[in-house]
């Protein structure tokens, strides 16, 4: 910026600090982030999965449900060949299943579900745990006593078990899966965003908030929730993965997802089943779910690192 | 102490009949009862049925008839199992999960500690990276992933290793045979294998660092005993207090393990029930594995104000 010569040195000085970018915690962060190469590699893995599976009906000449018996558990090809009875139709990259349905095509359509279970059920857990915490965290005393000893009880409940009965009860109700995930991993991130807040609360710019006329709400949400989001965003990413799990799991025992949509976990079940004769109906749809494990793991290691970095 | 562990029994009472509650109105909230079939019986037999399960009674007194059974150690009868009661059932799978779980968590522990243990006396070199490649593995491939492919691998493909077959049997308990056992405790240990090799590595990088280990290098005590005796008794007490978890996660591992490998356990019980809709196998499931939890979470947490001096029983 070109100073004009008539301001005096003391307000040069304060033009020129205004040119100063600062470095917020987030940018830093950022930079951290985009050095780590396992979380970038790990993004770019799960951004192109997360783009085959929307894409997914248009990536293949198959539809995830259509039944084929003239292709029934076929090996893998990536040419089609008139010749092969198989592939007389077209290729099937992943082979096929025992009534004949594509799995390239299922894989991806297992990946639709499984991440957008991952990823909805993970935002019901992150609405009532943050919404949880924070009261229970800001307002304290007896109320804050209570609202914790109900988590407590709630931890010790074996909760798989309850989404079980909830699934046998319910008889496989797709939403009610991505509810009942939520509601079980709702209760770490309650306990981290608590705990944050308790520190938070007694700070300056708190109390500069509260002098100032604002009101609990307004407080809570301007000031406490912003700056809880550091370990709350670390954790989302780790609990992603549990929750793809918990829904494969049930899938995987016949609890979950019904025919003809499909999970990982369904997939991977009846690859179980058939693996001596089609061992591709196994193979493709556990690689799919563990390279996105564990990139989700990766990008959950490197936003500790990046956000947290005394602790590395 | 005894008072300690008075206040924790007593503090599990309620936590148990939350689970109880939960459990029996779960139930009941389940649309149509678990005689209803497709071809209706006449209305008397079917009400005679119904009575004779009590389950023409109101809710509540259900209810306190279930909680009263359950005092008495008596889960009711099973619906589908016809002629069986859910406590035989259970006492029927129970040796074999207890003998699995029990097989998993030493192994889990004895090679987690000492995986941990060389990744921490390596610290930052290739076995250290080694291990927690390793156990990075373990935590982030599901059970019900490595489960059929190592049956595939060892048991359908069989894998011969300088002239050693070794092949191992798919499934099937075999009155508990060694070969048998071997891949299902595989199997169920790994994820644990991981996460204390996590955490064993973690808290003894930490106490490596500590000033009483220099202070005892520098009385020139041989390595392995300020290793063994001075590191690892402080480092693996975060491990007892993992116990806790490690065994629920089991709980939750068997039920995978046992439907693979086609293992009569109480797992297997308790997903064939959930499926069949036997409500009452289910329920009684449940509740027998909250009671174990529950019971071998405090059993953890007595073992670790035992082993620590430093935190006392208030």
């Amino acid at each position: 910026m070109v100073m004009p010569a008539t301001l005096s040195r003391n307000a040069q000085l304060i033009v020129r600090a205004q040119d100063i970018q600062g470095r917020s915690l987030w940018v830093d962060a950022r930079r951290r982030l985009l050095k780590n190469r396992a979380a970038v590699a790990s993004m770019i893995i799960l951004a192109v999965i997360a783009l085959l599976a929307v894409f997914a009906p248009w990536l293949s000449p198959y539809a995830y449900d259509t039944q084929d018996y003239s292709v029934i558990s076929c090996s893998p090809a990536w040419w089609p060949d008139p010749n092969v009875m198989c592939n007389a139709g077209g290729a099937h990259w992943f082979g096929t299943d025992s009534i004949g349905r594509d799995i390239f095509v299922r894989t991806l359509y297992g990946a639709r579900v499984s991440l957008a279970v991952g990823f909805v059920a993970t935002f019901v857990s992150l609405l009532i745990g943050i919404a949880y915490g924070a009261t229970a965290g800001f307002i304290g005393g007896k109320l804050d006593e209570l609202m914790m000893r109900v988590v407590d009880v709630l931890y010790s409940l074996p909760f798989i078990f309850f989404v079980i009965i909830l699934m046998v009860v319910f008889n496989r109700n797709f939403l009610l899966l991505f509810v009942a995930i939520g509601a079980v991993e709702w209760l770490t991130m309650a306990r981290i965003v608590r705990g944050q807040t308790l520190s938070i609360k007694q700070k300056e710019f708190i109390e500069a908030a509260r002098a100032s006329g604002a009101g609990t709400f307004d407080i809570i949400r301007r000031h406490i929730i912003p700056n809880v989001m550091g370990p709350v965003i670390v954790y989302v990413t780790l609990t992603i993965p549990a929750v793809i799990l918990a829904e494969s799991f049930l899938s995987f025992l016949g609890l979950g997802i019904q025919e003809p949509l499909t999970s990982w976990g369904v997939l991977i079940s009846e690859g179980a089943n058939q693996m001596e004769t089609a061992p591709w109906m196994l193979i493709f749809p556990a690689l799919f779910m563990s390279v996105t494990l564990f990139c989700l793991n990766f990008i959950g290691d490197g936003l500790r690192d990046a956000l947290d970095p005394k602790d590395r | 102490m005894l008072s300690y562990v008075t206040r924790r029994i007593v503090g599990a009472i309620p936590t148990m009949l939350i689970i109880i509650t939960l459990a029996f109105f779960m139930m009941r909230i389940a649309p149509g009862g678990p005689f209803d079939s497709n071809h209706r019986l006449p209305p008397e037999i079917q009400h005679n049925i119904e009575a004779a399960y009590n389950l023409d009674k109101p809710v509540y007194q259900q209810f306190l008839m279930y909680l009263d059974r359950l005092m008495h150690g008596d889960f009711g009868p099973s619906y589908k199992n016809k002629d069986f009661t859910v406590t035989q059932l259970i006492e029927d799978g129970l040796p074999v999960s207890a003998r699995l779980g029990l097989s998993a968590i030493t192994l889990a522990i004895l090679l987690g500690t000492a995986l941990g243990v060389i990744a921490a006396l390596n610290h930052n070199r290739p076995s250290d990276y080694g291990v927690m490649a390793i156990a990075m593995f373990g935590i982030t491939i599901p059970t019900f992933v490595t489960a059929p492919l190592l049956t595939l691998i060892f048991g359908v493909y069989g894998i011969t290793l300088f002239g050693f077959d070794l092949s191992l049997p798919v499934g099937g308990w075999n009155g508990g045979a060694m070969k048998n056992m071997i891949l299902p405790v595989t199997v169920l240990a790994l994820p644990q294998i991981a996460i204390i090799s996590r955490l064993v590595r973690g808290s003894m990088i930490e106490v490596l660092n500590s000033n009483y280990v220099r202070t005892a290098r520098a009385k020139g005590l041989p390595s392995h005993i300020v290793v063994v005796r001075h590191a690892l008794r402080a480092a693996i007490l975060p491990l007892v207090s993992y116990l806790g978890p490690a065994i629920a996660g089991l709980v939750t591992g068997s039920l995978i393990v046992e439907q693979i490998f086609g293992l009569p356990g109480i797992g297997r019980y308790f997903v064939q029930g959930a499926l069949d809709r036997d409500y009452t196998l289910v329920m009684g499931v449940v509740i027998f594995y909250a009671m174990i939890i529950l019971l071998l979470n405090l059993a953890a947490d007595i073992l670790y104000r035992i082993l620590d001096p430093r935190v006392r029983f208030d």
